[in-house]
């Protein structure tokens, strides 16, 4: 088990490299000046030369790259351009914001995701699996900001039961209030999306000939789809979802826009506002990252869900 | 004796694009307590059709029982509802399946799956359970069964597998096993020693078969009477000895044929032409005309099955004399 998590975090390193070239190239890409953004288009040449002395901008394309990698590899993102702060610690004070976001979101999407497409699943073309269907393709269809926009006219404009604006508060009732909405509307997004991975899981399942087995032996219609196939369903569930887990941020980064709530996703308009190259490339590396240690962590959840795969070699 | 199992006129239908159609068409079959009845066809005449609708293990949709009664314990199965049926199975009825692959959960280990049956029908705890699971285990002669029950399905050979799921089968002692070409994806060596094993089993318990298969060696092996099977209906029912010795309908002869034997070159192997026809376009008169050898003009009508001496009926009009000649 240790030497499979050591075995993949090694293989992560040609994936971490390439994602971090690709970052370097992107933020050069974006048109503009950086030294002109921040200090506006009155500055001196001087002042320009200075900032970008300081910057390291005024240094050939390769020794950039190379101070880049060097300083991403040793967990230096850098200082950002525009607050004058370490990215770290920008990332770090909204982090758990964001955390909170997704995490509300994928607990939505698994508690109503899984027994919905295992409904739909059991009521296979009959009404109740049109109906589940037909939501659930509606809610994969929406765009987030869109559904986010509605849900806001809904609940906080015309029926005035939680806030528009979801910032931080000590009060936990106040924090869940502000919470609600936007895990809401995330979470809608992960319900839609696990039900039709659960449904079409789960009618493989079902036609299998151990759920034959099992009702041989007298296994009532209940403990058949807890016991056999919801666990047997969960395999490719689990793939699927820790792949679109990436998703998930993406759109947690729009749904915290739409919602004036603190997190990534207003930390990166922020910084693709000011052109802060350094707190932009600085997140979307923590960004990566962190889908590739989600993608590590779904194959360690293989294990616990199928005896057949070990990691012990 | 009154049998275990009396299946009368059962006939039970498919639906094929918007019509139904009989995949079994009014079978009677009644196996008694310590007797191994094989029923004997090839793939599509409705053997498994037969065992799945006893158990009602038919799909929940497309498949219907239409005709007929299906007599356990004084009582028609066809009768009883869902949760009524679900007591019975696995615990009066159990049905081992043709493919040991994939016929266990994946995620759930050997011995968990062979307690089951004991948990919800004959209320064990689970130390209980796991302890009978182990002795069953160790009763269908899997090695070092204490360690095995913990085992996945995965770590299982073929055998062991088909192995366990006997064991699953009769862990709540049926009083009838309903066996679905347990043996076919097995070696030969392992086919012969599942079917030793069937056999100790049924003679120790008491137990009533229901045998289904194609091969007919194995029914030479195993029976003590012979149903045979073609497209949906049985033509021929005998004692084993009776039926190897002196088959009565063209079909059973032409397996018989059809089946190589040590003592004879493989030259005169007699294959049967054609094929069984699909449900949906059974001919009007005897089903097996079209494949017949003897064919005469009164087999456009549908022959009933006839006694031809003893306990043995065919389904031949043409050949039944030949039978009673004997």
């Amino acid at each position: 088990m240790i030497r499979y998590v050591i075995r993949r975090l090694l293989l992560a390193i040609p994936t971490l490299l390439a994602m971090l070239t690709m970052v370097f190239v992107l933020v050069r890409l974006v048109p503009g000046d950086a030294a002109v953004s921040m200090l506006g288009d009155q500055a001196s040449e001087q002042a320009l030369d200075a900032l970008r002395a300081r910057l390291g901008l005024d240094q050939p394309i390769h020794v950039q790259y190379l101070t880049f990698l060097g300083d991403m590899l040793r967990g230096d993102f850098g200082t950002s351009m525009s607050s004058g702060r370490s990215v770290l610690s920008e990332v770090w004070q909204v982090l758990p914001y964001t955390l909170e976001l997704t995490a509300a979101a994928m607990v939505i999407g698994v508690l109503f995701g899984l027994p919905l497409g295992t409904f739909a699943a059991l009521y296979r073309n009959r009404w109740p699996d049109y109906t589940t269907r037909l939501l659930s393709l509606t809610g994969l269809s929406f765009p987030g900001f869109v559904s986010g926009i509605l849900m806001l006219l809904a609940f906080a404009v015309w029926l005035r039961w939680l806030p528009v604006m979801s910032s931080a508060s000590s009060d936990p009732l106040t924090h869940m209030r502000n919470l609600a909405l936007p895990a809401l509307n995330l979470g809608l997004i992960m319900t839609a999306y696990i039900t039709r991975v659960t449904r079409s899981s789960m009618l493989n399942v079902l036609g299998e000939d151990f759920i034959r087995t099992a009702r041989a032996k007298g296994v009532r219609p209940g403990p058949l789809v807890m016991r056999h196939a919801l666990r047997n369903a969960l395999i490719p569930i689990v793939t699927v979802v820790g792949l679109y887990f990436g998703t998930l941020i993406g759109n947690s980064v729009l749904t915290e826009i739409v919602f004036t709530r603190p997190g990534l996703g207003k930390l990166i308009l922020g910084a693709l506002q000011s052109r802060d190259y350094t707190l932009l490339q600085g997140l979307m590396v923590i960004f990566a990252a962190f889908v590739i240690l989600v993608n590590l962590l779904t194959d360690l959840i293989y294990a616990a869900v199928d005896p057949r795969v070990s990691y012990a070699k | 004796m009154t049998p275990v199992l009396d299946i009368k006129g059962l006939t039970t239908e498919f639906r094929v694009k918007n019509g139904w159609h009989a995949a079994v068409r009014g079978i009677d079959l009644s196996v008694n307590a310590n007797e191994t009845l094989a029923v004997v066809g090839e793939s599509g005449s409705g053997k498994s059709v037969t065992a799945l609708s006893t158990l009602r293990l038919l799909p929940q949709t497309g498949a219907r029982i239409s005709r007929g009664e299906v007599g356990f314990g004084g009582r028609d199965l066809t009768k009883l509802s869902e949760r009524e049926m679900s007591r019975i199975r696995g615990n009066d009825i159990a049905m081992i399946f043709q493919e040991p692959m994939t016929s266990l959960n994946p995620t759930m280990t050997v011995g968990d799956q062979i307690a089951e049956g004991l948990l919800i029908h004959r209320g064990m705890s689970r130390t209980e359970a796991a302890k009978e699971a182990r002795r069953l285990l160790d009763e269908v002669r899997v090695p070092d069964p204490a360690r095995r029950v913990n085992d996945y399905p995965h770590q299982f050979s073929g055998g062991m597998r088909q192995r366990a799921m006997i064991a699953i089968a009769l862990a709540c002692r049926p009083k009838l096993l309903l066996a679905d070409e347990p043996t076919t994806a097995l070696d030969v060596t392992v086919q012969a020693q599942v079917l030793s094993l069937l056999d100790d089993l049924k003679r120790d318990r008491g137990m009533a078969i229901v045998f289904i298969t194609h091969n007919l060696g194995v029914v030479a092996q195993i029976a003590d009477r012979v149903a045979v099977m073609y497209a949906g209906e049985i033509v021929e029912t005998a004692t084993c000895d009776t039926l190897f010795a002196d088959p009565v309908h063209p079909y059973t002869e032409a397996l018989l044929k059809a089946m190589p034997r040590v003592d004879r070159k493989a030259e005169s192997l007699e294959p049967i032409p054609g094929s069984v026809p699909s449900i949906s376009a059974r001919p009007a008169g005897c089903v097996y005309a079209p494949r017949c050898n003897y064919v005469q003009p009164s087999c456009a009508a549908h022959p009933s099955l006839v006694p031809v001496g003893g306990n043995h009926e065919a389904r031949c009009p043409v050949r039944a004399d030949k039978g009673e000649a004997a």
